[in-house]
């Protein structure tokens, strides 16, 4: 399934999270952001990452997770998508972990809504499970978004 | 590839593409001395250099070129329109052997003898250009010198033979003498290192010197990609300058300071700079037009005259080269389709030289390019019935068009309304083409078309990349940038007293902007900030209103903001696609401190506060009674002043157009007449006091400064020196006693008071009676 076997890990909710090691662009601190108003509640903010602005997606809220405790600032992780840089807001920075392509398995069926849209399968690590990121999906707006003032 | 062969291929397409410019430009001006050295030296470089690389037969068609110039140059000679195309086609054919050499490092087998045959013939027939012929071409020149002449000086130029010797030497003398390289290198290495600025000719070059080629001096090339890394070198800058700043700002060493303030101004200054080294003049791509245009009515058997204004309206480098072709292609169609040949023409009573014009300016955020012509426009009814007939669309549908659908037909796939299939268009393929382009760099086309009056098309593209000013305002603890393009006014209203100016129709604010109701939009709400006034309060309850007056689609309205900051150029960054649904941004910039602010689109916001279809109503509502305001309308705001002790005079303030002050000393007489130099104009003053009947009332003393009202019609002002302006009020009046001819319109009660109204215009005629043009405008609502 997937050809790359280096994954860039996270913590998200205490979930265990990987990306393609080669989508992702770079790893930064909490950086300020400038709010969108009226825009997706998933869009915390637009970044300015050395002169290029940069979307930057609450991967929390994208997954429908609670909200970050507020003393809790989260890290960047850059991802390289179709549609230039975005960077994804996630808990806590992993290690860049090498797994064997036996480990890898399809999510269950049982899983289902927002977490079988966005993840594409799991490695079985010894002692947990690595959650492998559908970047391209989790950057898009959920479906159905098309009137975000709506929501406000 | 071959250093040499690199530089070489490089200057020789910049070159040719001056070459063209500059034959059309000596066509229609064929005593041009300049531009014909220029040509010349062009060929002339060409040949020297072919013949050292050892392209024979490029040198070979270069060498007859030179001497049919040589004559030209020599008097002998002058050029017709023959042999502005043996020329022109003396350019192609080099720039078909340049392309051969740049695909295989040879010539490929070309046969130029008929083209070689034709010049030597040319240059044999000496003379030939003193016939008749050529007279008339004179003739005809200098009728349309004007704006061939102002065409030709927008042309920038793109090197010159200095240059290109300079270039030569220094490259020649590390290799030695290369002959042509023997071994072609790897094809695919050449077919990315060299095009890629060939294509970019000088492109810092300035469009404004025209003949001389001194820019070429003055500017060098540089590799874009190059430029790209630059421009992220300074964000880095940025970052670090900001975090120097932070450290300053704990910081109580004064030196340190000093120097993180000027380390500030420069990295915001150099980020200016760099970002600007990416923008170029739409002139860049429009200097090939002028050829276009000729050959294409020559093969056509058409008369144009092609005009273009606003070449120096800046777009970012890869927006130019996404329309490049594009443009091209409009114009062609609307040569080939637009512009009636001269009988037709002459039959429809216009003159027999069509007109194409182009046109280019930033508006609303975005860059504008018109392309129209006064041609015969696009017959609706046929476009439909080719487009059932090539079962495009369906009879019903057809039926059921508006005209403006109808003429977005022809950006469908496969459509062309031309009978027969020419060389230049016919296939259709084209406008759909063109259509795509366009929007795959986000932009939009839009056609008109009055049958028999011409045609114009619009494209606007976003203006992405583009550098534009912008006002920088703060609305909920934020800063937002609006396009200046969309920007009508400012108006601040002050100290508590704003709750009584602004008024609700139903729930809905507005402002009485001189007399006119301006619907007011709360940036707050509509972004559903929450600043500093919690949710509930209204706005407007603070101390100071901002209104910031802008226009969408034509239509006035106020913006009410929390703060009015300061106007910045700005460098405006794409949205992510997560962000496109949000109508009310038109992108993101970089401010100085490096933090990002969103840039406001206005129609977007307009639209989404529904005022653009609101006013559409109320201004339709408008035009149907005649005279409005007038009759509806009581409730001025009155400018109070007096002139003599005691007296109260009011005039509205919509006819002020400046309350200013001049210190007695600025005050020089011309022709027996008091005047002020203001504003780069002479403002005659003129003492209201002299123009009103003496009601006996002790005048009131000469004040210093002088104060003045300026009012201002139709682009002329004059100062109307008044004893002292006292106060502003917004007063529902009833004239209540009515005299004329007196400098007196009427007198109405402000403020408890009797207060004469001023007539205005009276004063000024008696004055002078020249002020006013023919047809007085209205008298003074009152």
């Amino acid at each position: 399934m997937t050809e790359s076997r280096q994954f860039a890990t996270f913590l998200l909710n205490n979930l265990f999270f990987g990306v393609e090691v080669l989508k992702v662009q770079e790893v930064i601190r909490y950086q300020q952001m400038t709010r969108v108003p009226i825009a997706p509640p998933m869009i915390r903010g637009l970044i300015n990452l050395r002169g290029q602005i940069i979307t930057a997606i609450d991967l929390r809220r994208r997954f429908e997770f609670p909200d970050r405790p507020g003393d809790r600032l989260p890290m960047n992780v850059v991802i390289r998508t179709d549609d230039g840089a975005v960077s994804l807001l996630v808990d806590e920075i992993g290690d860049v972990l090498e797994v064997e392509k036996d480990g890898y398995e399809a999510v269950p069926e049982t899983l289902t809504g927002v977490g079988r849209d966005l993840i594409r399968g799991v490695y079985k690590l010894p002692d947990r499970l690595l959650l492998i990121l559908d970047t391209e999906r989790a950057v898009s707006l959920p479906n159905g978004f098309n009137r975000p003032a709506s929501l406000n | 590839m071959d250093e040499i062969l690199k530089e070489f291929l490089i200057e020789s397409y910049e070159n040719l593409d001056r070459l063209d410019r500059d034959l059309v430009t000596l066509e229609k001006e064929p005593h041009d001395k300049d531009t014909l050295a220029s040509v010349f030296r062009t060929i002339h470089t060409l040949k020297g250099s072919s013949g050292f690389l050892g392209l024979t037969q490029l040198e070979a068609v270069a060498h007859v070129g030179e001497n049919l110039l040589s004559k030209m140059r020599d008097g002998q000679l002058v050029i017709n329109p023959e042999i502005a195309s043996a020329l022109l086609a003396t350019v192609d054919a080099v720039r078909g052997m340049l392309s051969d050499v740049e695909a295989t490092g040879q010539i490929a087998d070309r046969d130029n003898s008929d083209l070689i045959a034709t010049l030597v013939r040319l240059n044999d027939t000496p003379l030939a250009g003193k016939g008749p012929g050529t007279k008339s071409r004179t003739e005809e020149h200098s009728a349309v010198s004007p704006q061939s002449k102002a065409a030709a000086e927008d042309r920038a130029p793109a090197g010159s033979p200095e240059q290109v010797a300079e270039q030569r030497k220094t490259t020649e003398s590390p290799s030695g003498t290369a002959p042509l390289p023997t071994a072609a290198p790897a094809p695919t290495e050449r077919a990315k290192s060299v095009p890629e600025p060939a294509k970019n000719p000088a492109s810092a070059a300035e469009p404004s010197e025209a003949r001389n080629h001194s820019a070429s001096e003055s500017s060098i090339r540089v590799d874009v990609g190059l430029l790209d890394k630059l421009m992220n070198l300074v964000g880095e800058l940025v970052l670090a300058r900001n975090q120097v700043l932070q450290f300053t700002s704990q910081s109580t060493d004064s030196a340190f300071t000093a120097t993180s303030q000027r380390l500030n101004l420069i990295t915001t200054e150099l980020q200016g700079s760099v970002m600007k080294t990416r923008m170029q003049p739409i002139g860049n791509i429009w200097g090939k037009l002028p050829r276009v245009v000729r050959d294409l009515s020559a093969s056509c058997g058409k008369e144009v005259r092609l005009e273009m204004e606003g070449q120096e309206t800046e777009l970012d480098k890869t927006i130019i080269e996404a329309i490049k072709d594009p443009l091209t292609h409009i114009v062609r169609n609307s040569v080939d389709h637009g512009i009636e040949s001269p009988e037709i023409r002459e039959q429809r009573g216009k003159p027999t030289e069509g007109c194409l014009k182009m046109r280019a300016y930033h508006e609303g955020g975005q860059v504008n390019i018109e392309i129209s012509d006064d041609g015969g426009g696009v017959d609706v009814e046929r476009v439909k019935q080719k487009a059932v007939l090539r079962g495009l669309i369906t009879n019903e549908q057809a039926a059921r068009m508006s005209d403006h659908e109808a003429l977005h037909i022809i950006f469908m796939p496969g459509f062309s309304t031309a009978e027969t299939i020419t060389n230049v268009s016919g296939r259709g393929v084209g406008m759909d083409v063109v259509k795509t382009n366009i929007e795959k760099i986000g932009g939009t086309v839009d056609l008109q078309s009055q049958l028999g009056q011409g045609a114009t098309l619009k494209i606007k593209i976003p203006l992405t990349l583009a550098i534009i000013p912008a006002l920088i305002v703060t609305s909920g603890g934020d800063r937002f940038a609006i396009p200046q393009v969309s920007l009508l006014e400012l108006v601040r209203l002050e100290s508590g007293n704003s709750k009584n100016l602004i008024e609700c129709i139903h729930g809905t604010p507005v402002y009485r902007l001189r007399g006119q109701l301006l619907p007011l939009v709360c940036l707050n709400r509509e972004l559903k900030l929450t600043g500093e006034q919690g949710p509930g309060k209204s706005p407007f309850d603070g101390e100071i209103v901002s209104i910031v007056v802008l226009q969408a689609d034509g239509h006035p309205f106020g913006l009410v903001v929390d703060e009015i900051n300061d106007t910045e150029e700005i460098v405006v960054k794409p949205l992510g696609k997560q962000l496109k649904g949000v109508a009310c941004f038109a992108g993101a910039t970089i401010m100085g401190d490096g933090r990002v602010a969103l840039i406001l689109d206005v129609i977007g916001l307009a639209q989404g506060a529904s005022v653009v279809t609101e006013l559409r109503e109320r201004s339709s509502l408008l035009e149907n009674t005649s005279q409005p305001k007038k009759v509806r309308d009581n409730r001025q705001t009155l400018l109070l002043f007096s002139v003599s002790e005691g007296s109260r005079m009011a005039i509205p303030l919509s006819m002020v157009a400046r309350l200013e002050e001049f210190p007695l000393s600025s005050i020089e007489h011309s022709g027996g007449q008091q005047v002020v130099r203001y504003r780069g104009q002479i403002l005659p003053l003129v003492h209201v006091s002299d123009y009103l009947p003496n009601n006996g009332a002790p005048e009131a003393a000469i004040q210093d400064p002088l104060p003045v009202v300026v009012y201002t019609e139709q682009g002329r002002s004059i100062g109307l020196v008044v004893g002292r302006i006292n106060d502003i009020v917004s007063e529902t009046i009833t004239v209540k006693r009515h005299s004329f001819g007196n400098g007196i319109l009427g007198s109405v009660v402000i403020q408890g008071a009797v207060t004469d109204l001023l007539d205005v215009q009276a004063v000024i005629r008696a004055a002078d009676p020249s002020f006013y043009p023919a047809k007085l405008s209205p008298s003074i609502a009152a």
